[in-house]
């Protein structure tokens, strides 16, 4: 006898309960020849009435308890209830063929699964086939007058163990007393996935069996973590379960607590914290994490998932997308950084010898004008639906910046006089990352209105250190002085001219670096959205003032990466004790 | 009769929340909508007929509205599908 079984984790956590096996009732039905066939149709449109009002109670449940998403899917539901082609179309068939009405609902029914799921390849429909057979399986049962089992009877903890749970089922779920589920069927972006993460509850579906192998009253373990369920679990791993069920709870309280507080230090100095964004989805993540702006949107995945040069309105949406969702927050896109090693299938560029220093990023762009310029004006188009800021990657002089900049406004001026908005607050910026940029920041400070430090190519080229030659991952350290004085150099030219810096590189959430960028009055710290409750919660526990003498300290006594690091480390023993 | 051509534009087509708008907009008007691409016609009151569609980006589809408030339908069709990136 196996004593755990496997499957996708889809909502993390963990959880020892008694199983509750969720079974279906009966909804198996005569196919019936009917004679009154505007009986039969009354018959349904009763039930047609019935799932409304239910179905609308249960959107207004899940809106106040579960929110907008899981609302989205009633809301799904009421749509297909209100389907002429759907609705109309079964009365048609009892009109037509004089079939019973469960007879006629399962014909459209499967008519549509069928249609759906011919556009198959997409979990997007695979959900709307989801959602046809929910609605038609409420129907069906009010047909049948066979109640649709409710969890709302539930009243003692226990981990619901289903085929698979539909939206109508997770919408009575009480987290009091369901403590975890587990599901023969499903996926990650299943509807139960995404109700169980909402609700925070543990999750793992897709096991294949669970309701084989389980029995209702059996204690279990499940671990929606590790997308594992521990069918006879011995006291010792019972044990175990409670100690990481209390370690899991209390993260989630520490960091529910961090999610919608301002980022400041131990003596109150305000920093903010925001994400780095690779896809336009990411945003979501970035809100769980209670991010407070977007440091870095590359848009590079606009280029590279591409078969040809993305359009202008494709730009425009994928831009606007991003701005909407963060509809109080600052949002800085980089423009297009691609060129060296990132190379397009549909745009040759010539071999290059030593392509981290070769025509990449800004370089690229100037070179090819009509490229830039679509991006440019895709930029200026979304800039109304938000607050943005424009960033231009790599840039190494002062000539570069200033064409960028002078393109930038030709195409703002030529928008303007064709009557689009433009964003009021629209902020133009720069990735400090060529070691030029940083010595001469003074200068460039004067025309920008940011700066990002971009901490990993900085690196690269101070200390002439390939970043992805693990050899000398050694010296690739943020940590070295030379480094160090760069990043510094770049904050004060940046505040002596009344502009912000923030740094969107590694080096922004490493805890070694966090004091070293907090002393020399960093502004911004853009990351990776699963570091940045991490990032607020040592924030919290470093006093800004205490920073600043240790960057003076650095910076007088500091000879090498290490001797750096251990100046660090005694400050942060001082600081916990 | 009022009778519209589309270059669909948004990067995942008709699809999610702005089929649910679009078929939401058809059904405040009385007049019979259709929404054909590629040789398909469906009614644009239907989610599950648009849905079916499957438009895709870069598609071309045609809208025909017949009826007595044909015109205003028409017009909030094609502005919803301007706010939303549609076309």
């Amino acid at each position: 006898m196996t004593n755990a079984i496997t499957g996708i984790a889809a909502s993390a956590g963990i959880a020892a309960a008694p199983a509750f096996l969720f079974l279906e009732p009966d909804l198996s039905f005569e196919h019936r020849q009917i004679t009154d066939q505007q009986a039969e149709i009354d018959r349904f449109e009763d039930a047609v009435a019935v799932a409304r009002t239910e179905v609308q109670a249960l959107a207004d449940q899940a809106q106040v308890k579960m929110g907008q998403e899981a609302a989205d899917v009633f809301t799904a539901h009421l749509m297909i209830l209100q389907d002429p082609e759907f609705v109309g179309a079964i009365e048609e068939i009892i009109q037509e063929q004089q079939i019973n009405a469960e007879a006629a609902l399962a014909q459209i029914e499967q008519k549509f699964v069928k249609l759906l799921s011919g556009l198959a390849g997409n979990a997007y429909m695979q959900e709307r086939v989801a959602d046809v057979r929910d609605v038609s399986k409420r129907l069906l049962a009010h047909l049948l007058k066979q109640p649709l089992p409710d969890l709302q009877a539930i009243t003692s903890p226990v981990i619901l163990v289903a085929t698979d749970l539909t939206p109508s089922m997770t919408a009575h779920v009480n987290p009091k007393f369901i403590k975890g589920f587990v599901t023969d069927e499903g996926g990650k972006t299943s509807h139960s996935a995404i109700m169980a993460r909402t609700l925070g509850i543990p999750a793992v579906v897709g096991t294949g069996k669970a309701t084989t192998d389980i029995r209702t009253g059996q204690q279990i373990i499940v671990n929606g973590t590790a997308g594992t369920v521990v069918l006879y679990p011995t006291t010792q791993q019972l044990k175990q379960a409670e100690a990481e069920r209390a370690a899991w709870q209390q993260r989630l309280r520490d960091e529910e607590a961090l999610r919608n507080s301002a980022s400041q230090t131990a003596d109150g100095h305000r920093v903010i914290v925001a994400a780095n964004l690779g896809l336009p989805s990411d945003v979501e993540q970035a809100q769980k994490n209670g991010a407070e702006a977007v440091g870095l949107f590359r848009t590079e995945f606009l280029y590279m998932h591409a078969d040809q040069f993305p359009s202008e309105d494709v730009q425009v949406e994928a831009y606007r997308q991003v701005l909407r969702a963060m509809p109080d927050k600052q949002v800085i896109i980089r423009t297009m950084d691609i060129g060296g090693d990132k190379r397009l299938p549909y745009w040759e560029l010539p071999q290059e010898d030593n392509p981290f220093l070769g025509v990449r990023a800004i370089r690229l762009s100037l070179a090819n004008e009509d490229v830039f310029r679509t991006q440019l004006r895709a930029l200026l188009r979304a800039s109304a639906s938000g607050h943005l800021g424009i960033m231009f990657p790599l840039i190494s002089n002062l000539s570069e910046l200033r064409a960028a900049k002078k393109m930038l406004a030709e195409e703002k001026e030529n928008l303007l006089q064709a009557g689009v908005k433009i964003g009021q607050d629209l902020q133009v910026g720069m990735m400090i990352e060529v070691p030029a940029a940083a010595i001469l920041a003074n200068r460039f400070a004067k025309e920008v209105d940011f700066f990002s430090i971009g901490s990993n190519d900085l690196v690269q080229y101070t200390l002439a250190a390939d970043r992805t030659n693990r050899q000398l991952a050694q010296l690739s350290q943020p940590y070295n002085p030379a480094v160090l004085q760069l990043i510094w150099r770049t904050i004060s030219a940046a505040h002596e001219a009344g502009i912000w810096c923030g740094m969107c590189g590694e080096a922004a959430c490493d805890p070694i670096m966090l004091p070293l960028l907090i002393g020399a009055g960093l502004d911004e710290f853009s990351m990776n959205s699963g570091s940045i409750l991490t990032v607020r919660d040592q924030l919290r526990h470093c006093s800004q003032s205490e920073a600043a003498e240790l960057v003076a300290q650095v910076k007088a006594q500091a000879e090498t990466a290490s001797d750096v690091k251990k100046l660090v480390q005694a400050f942060q023993k001082r600081e916990k004790a | 009769m009022e009778k519209r051509d589309f270059h669909i534009t948004a990067p995942t087509g008709i699809h999610a929340r702005p089929a649910t708008l679009l078929v939401q907009a058809a059904s405040r008007f009385n007049s019979d909508i259709s929404l054909e691409c590629n040789g398909k016609s469906v009614n644009l009151k239907s989610i599950m007929g648009v849905m079916s569609l499957g438009v895709a980006q870069g598609s071309d589809v045609t809208i025909t509205a017949d009826g007595e408030d044909a015109v205003e339908a028409m017009k909030t069709i094609t502005d919803t599908m301007k706010k939303e990136g549609l076309a």
